[in-house]
């Protein structure tokens, strides 16, 4: 069962990697440079997020700054992961770079059939979409490089929609869907204020006075 | 500068995952910190959405890109599964693109 989860989420998962490796491309970067973003990050978000602003016409400390904001999750599941792993050494290093939202979610799901189970979801999971993520990459990036003008294909469309379609898993109710919707506006609002880049980073501060208070829950 | 990125972004993107693997766990558990941290996925990628589809170098633009992404929404709703919605919403635009 473990296995059977494991490998259908990494199959579905690494899939994502064609829309990856394509918006790269797309975005300016050579196919190397894509292929290289997919093994040495290999945190989707972050990589989307990388391409996403130079594509727009951001600086590089703009697209590197959107990346890691979006990777510190990363460092929450690592912490959750580490005292089930318990690696040492090279190990850990290589469970430091598996850690992603799929390999934590999926050891999470594991616990009703215990920690053995937990820890062979993390490393199954983690390694499974490390490989059909960078493989899919290549074929994204290679296509995208076949087609040519981005525009001309719709790829340029294609970002914007798999971000959104990044996004929306993550609206689980209504006041995480007014949150994303208050973002969006906040972005539009300091577009011609800002040099191209920017303003996505700027709208990390959304983020920041939303979560500053707990949320009143009213029933 | 393609490459600055691709080194610089990997280099942290580790730093930050090897991090939450040797910190005790009470440093992340700041309540504050966890809201603030699981709303920025929400905000970042919600500003990726207009920045990419509705907006040229400095300005609002709607364009092929926001017919597209309307396809893109709309096939959520529908429950579409990612590639569908993707694909729908690419193809669309390559569509208006070309009929301008």
């Amino acid at each position: 069962m473990t296995v059977r989860d494991s490998l259908s989420v990494s199959l579905t998962v690494g899939a994502y990697g064609v829309a990856f490796g394509a918006a790269s491309v797309a975005a300016g970067f050579s196919v190397l440079q894509s292929c290289a973003l997919s093994l040495f990050t290999f945190t989707g978000a972050s990589q989307f997020a990388a391409v996403g602003v130079v594509g727009a016409g951001g600086a590089a400390a703009s697209a590197i700054g959107a990346a890691t904001m979006l990777g510190t999750r990363n460092a929450l599941y690592g912490i959750q992961m580490a005292p089930l792993i318990r690696a040492t050494g090279l190990r850990r290093l290589a469970a430091a770079h598996l850690t992603i939202d799929e390999s934590t979610g999926v050891a999470l799901s594991q616990a009703p059939r215990g920690t053995a189970a937990m820890r062979l979801g993390f490393w199954l999971t983690g390694s499974g979409v490390f490989v059909f993520w960078n493989i899919f990459t290549l074929v994204g990036a290679l296509g995208a490089k076949a087609l040519g003008n981005p525009a001309s294909w719709g790829l340029d469309a294609a970002v914007p929609a798999a971000f959104l379609g990044l996004l929306w898993p993550r609206l689980e109710n209504s006041y995480l869907r007014w949150v994303a919707a208050a973002s969006m506006v906040f972005t539009l609002c300091i577009t011609s204020l800002l040099p191209a880049g920017l303003p996505i980073i700027a709208t990390a501060l959304v983020a920041v006075v939303v979560g500053w208070r707990p949320r009143e829950v009213k029933q | 500068m393609m490459w600055v990125v691709v080194t610089v972004t990997s280099a942290l993107c580790f730093a930050i995952k090897l991090f939450g693997h040797l910190v005790p766990e009470r440093w992340m558990a700041h309540p504050r910190l966890q809201r603030i941290n699981a709303l920025i996925p929400i905000s970042l990628l919600s500003a990726l959405v207009v920045a990419q589809g509705l907006v040229l170098k400095t300005h609002i633009a709607v364009d092929h890109r926001a017919v597209g992404l309307l396809v893109a929404l709309a096939a959520l709703l529908a429950r579409a599964p990612f590639p569908v919605v993707v694909v729908s919403a690419a193809l669309t635009s390559a569509i208006v693109y070309h009929l301008h």
